[in-house]
């Protein structure tokens, strides 16, 4: 009978871990074009060097700014480079740097978290009053400081949305530890003897990761959308490096070629609206918990 | 706990965190493996060793670090954040001028998203599922995820570009001069002085960064109002409401929406703080006077005491705001005050 259950249970998780993208998520087209358009980015971003009809740093003098035309789709920008070959090596920094950064805050926020949960008492009453200090920094706001403080780049934009976000998911990975620590499974671990870091690691974490994981896919599109207004403040990757935020820093002084600004701005917008749709999907479908009324 | 006590505690706390900010930048400040005296000095002055030992002394960096911190908390005290490296101004003098623009804006931005948002998410809850709930959603969605700095550029060629509906960027139109200070909001201050062309001169200027502010805050709110609503209207109360037979309309505003108010209440503090976000992007774009500006300029300028500057007041900011959110909604709902 108990090994009934206990089968079942396992049945059950590995028909949840076989189906990634349940059916039921599948049946919205909105949730369908979603994941087509992220799969699409995907793919552009790693077939940029195949496409793209031009080379990210390919200059034509003599045609700058050029309106859109059959040979530059999306115009030319003021040093005469094309903006479609641009848009399209732009996907290859910033889908990466937008898993980085919340990866990187993801891990650092459930370590802290963790430890707090773990711990309790003044360690975990410091942390939170910790996390509450820096909360009261607007991302944008802490960003500046650090990189007035290290200077522009990657590197630093990746830092500060790190340093920025982790309190959050360190709240968040306390909350689920401070509920799962006290779980009978957890206390059989330590009564037949696990040492603690077992007992923590293979029975505690391994049980919150999942909607951890998940917060922090909902937060890619974020992280990409906060890593281009950082290169929009000139606070990103120096200015010949395609980035979507720095190119439509460039077309503020050229209100009437609009191509320049728009086309950098809707592949962040349709990039971003599709991991939203398909983060909250996965959300709903996987971890009811978390869902939103 | 009764009211009193409530508020009581929460302003003895909020010395406490201020002096937490105050550390916390201290630590930022000097935990970065950046040099003080260059980065606060700039090239010309750091390469005069008379003046490299006055900056020292004067934030005792030849002390030893908690030293240091009762140093910069007692020159914070007297108002002493250091001196501006890009506009050699004392830094309390440059954020007393921008810090006015930046609330005048992030307020309008505020009222506007509680405008549209509160009404639509009351729509979108009692008819789930409709078209006003399928827009609403939509651009819920697109609020969150567009970038704030593209709209602003996207409105302003549209309005004022080719439909020339909007006046250009900047808080006022260049003919005209500023009002005669008084709260720093430049409609306010010229409505008190009287001259009411300033003021609608000042309002066109406002209306289109204030609008692409509260983009995305507007589908935050709606979301909130739309799901508290749903709550609301699946209570007990509202059902005896309906068996009473009254007008779905007052069931809906009175009964209902008032009390869906509430959780909302507490959204508006928190995405402040996203609003401020916005408001340092939106700012460039619009070459609004504010500490957007500020920040960016000193940001870019490498100028530290500024930019520490900024920080510690928005930071400030947000938790004085998030403070009287609190307290109004401790005022307006008692239950939190058990709490």
């Amino acid at each position: 009978m108990a090994q009934d259950v206990l089968l079942n249970g396992v049945r059950r998780r590995r028909g949840m871990l076989a189906r990634p993208i349940p059916r039921s998520f599948l049946r919205s087209p909105l949730a369908l074009a979603s994941v087509v358009a992220v799969a699409a980015w995907l793919a552009l971003a790693a077939a940029a060097p195949l496409i793209a009809p031009y080379g990210p740093l390919a200059q034509d003098i003599a045609d700058r700014l050029a309106p859109p035309s059959p040979q530059h789709w999306f115009g030319t920008d003021p040093l005469g480079r094309d903006i479609l070959s641009r848009v399209l090596y732009g996907a290859q920094l910033s889908i990466p740097v937008g898993l980085i950064a919340v990866a990187l805050a993801v891990v650092l926020g459930t370590l802290i978290g963790s430890l707090a949960g773990v711990a309790g008492g003044l360690v975990d009453e410091a942390i939170m009053r910790l996390t509450d200090l820096m909360l009261a920094f607007p991302t944008v706001i802490l960003a500046m400081i650090i990189s007035a403080a290290l200077g522009a780049g990657i590197r630093n934009a990746v830092i500060a949305i790190m340093v920025a976000w982790w309190p959050t998911y360190a709240r968040f990975a306390r909350g689920l530890v401070i509920g799962a620590r006290d779980r009978e499974y957890v206390e059989a671990a330590r009564a037949v003897g696990a040492s603690p870091l077992r007992v923590f690691v293979r029975h505690v974490l391994l049980n919150i990761l999942s909607p951890i994981v998940i917060l922090g896919t909902l937060d890619v599109g974020r992280a990409i959308l906060t890593f281009a207004s950082l290169s929009f403040l000139g606070l990103g990757p120096p200015p010949q490096i395609p980035e979507w935020g720095s190119e439509i820093a460039a077309g503020r002084d050229y209100l009437d070629q609009w191509w320049i600004a728009t086309f950098p701005g809707l592949a962040i917008l349709t990039l971003v609206v599709a991991l939203n749709v398909v983060g909250d999907g996965l959300r709903d479908a996987l971890d009811p918990r978390l869902r939103e009324t | 706990m009764n009211l009193q006590a409530y508020v009581g505690r929460r302003l003895l706390v909020l010395p406490l965190m201020v002096l937490g900010i105050t550390l916390l930048t201290f630590l930022l400040s000097h935990a970065v493996p950046s040099d003080p005296v260059a980065a606060n000095l700039g090239d010309q002055a750091a390469a005069d060793p008379a003046v490299v030992a006055a900056f020292k002394h004067r934030w005792g960096l030849d002390r030893p670090l908690p030293e240091q911190y009762v140093i910069y908390l007692a020159n914070l005290v007297r108002g002493d954040m250091g001196i501006s490296i890009t506009t050699h101004q004392p830094v309390l003098t440059d954020l007393r001028q921008h810090l006015p623009a930046t609330i005048e804006l992030a307020t309008a931005a505020m009222v506007l998203s509680l405008l549209a948002g509160i009404p639509l998410g009351i729509v979108s809850a009692v008819r789930r599922d409709s078209l006003v709930d399928q827009i609403g959603r939509g651009g819920s969605l697109l609020g969150v995820s567009m970038p704030v700095f593209w709209l602003g550029l996207v409105a302003l060629f549209v309005f004022y570009a080719r439909l020339g509906w909007a006046p250009s960027a900047g808080q006022l139109s260049p003919r005209l001069a500023l009002p005669p200070f008084a709260t720093g909001f430049v409609v306010i201050d010229a409505l008190l002085a009287g001259q009411t062309r300033v003021a609608l001169d000042a309002l066109a200027h406002i209306a289109l960064p204030a609008c692409v502010l509260a983009s995305s805050a507007v589908g935050i709110i709606t979301r909130m109002m739309r799901g508290s609503m749903l709550e609301v209207l699946g209570e007990d109360y509202v059902r005896t409401a309906r068996a009473k037979g009254l007008a779905p309309r007052r069931i809906t505003l009175r009964h209902a929406a008032r009390n869906a108010l509430l959780p909302v209440i507490t959204v508006v503090g928190l995405s402040f703080g996203g609003l401020l976000s916005g408001a340092v992007v939106t700012e460039t774009v619009f070459a609004w006077p504010g500490l957007g500006s500020y920040a960016f300029l000193s940001a870019t300028s490498l100028d530290f005491p500024a930019i520490m500057g900024v920080g510690i007041v928005v930071a400030v900011v947000y938790i004085l705001v998030n403070l009287f959110v609190d307290i109004t909604y401790a005022v307006i709902d008692p239950r939190i005050r058990m709490g």
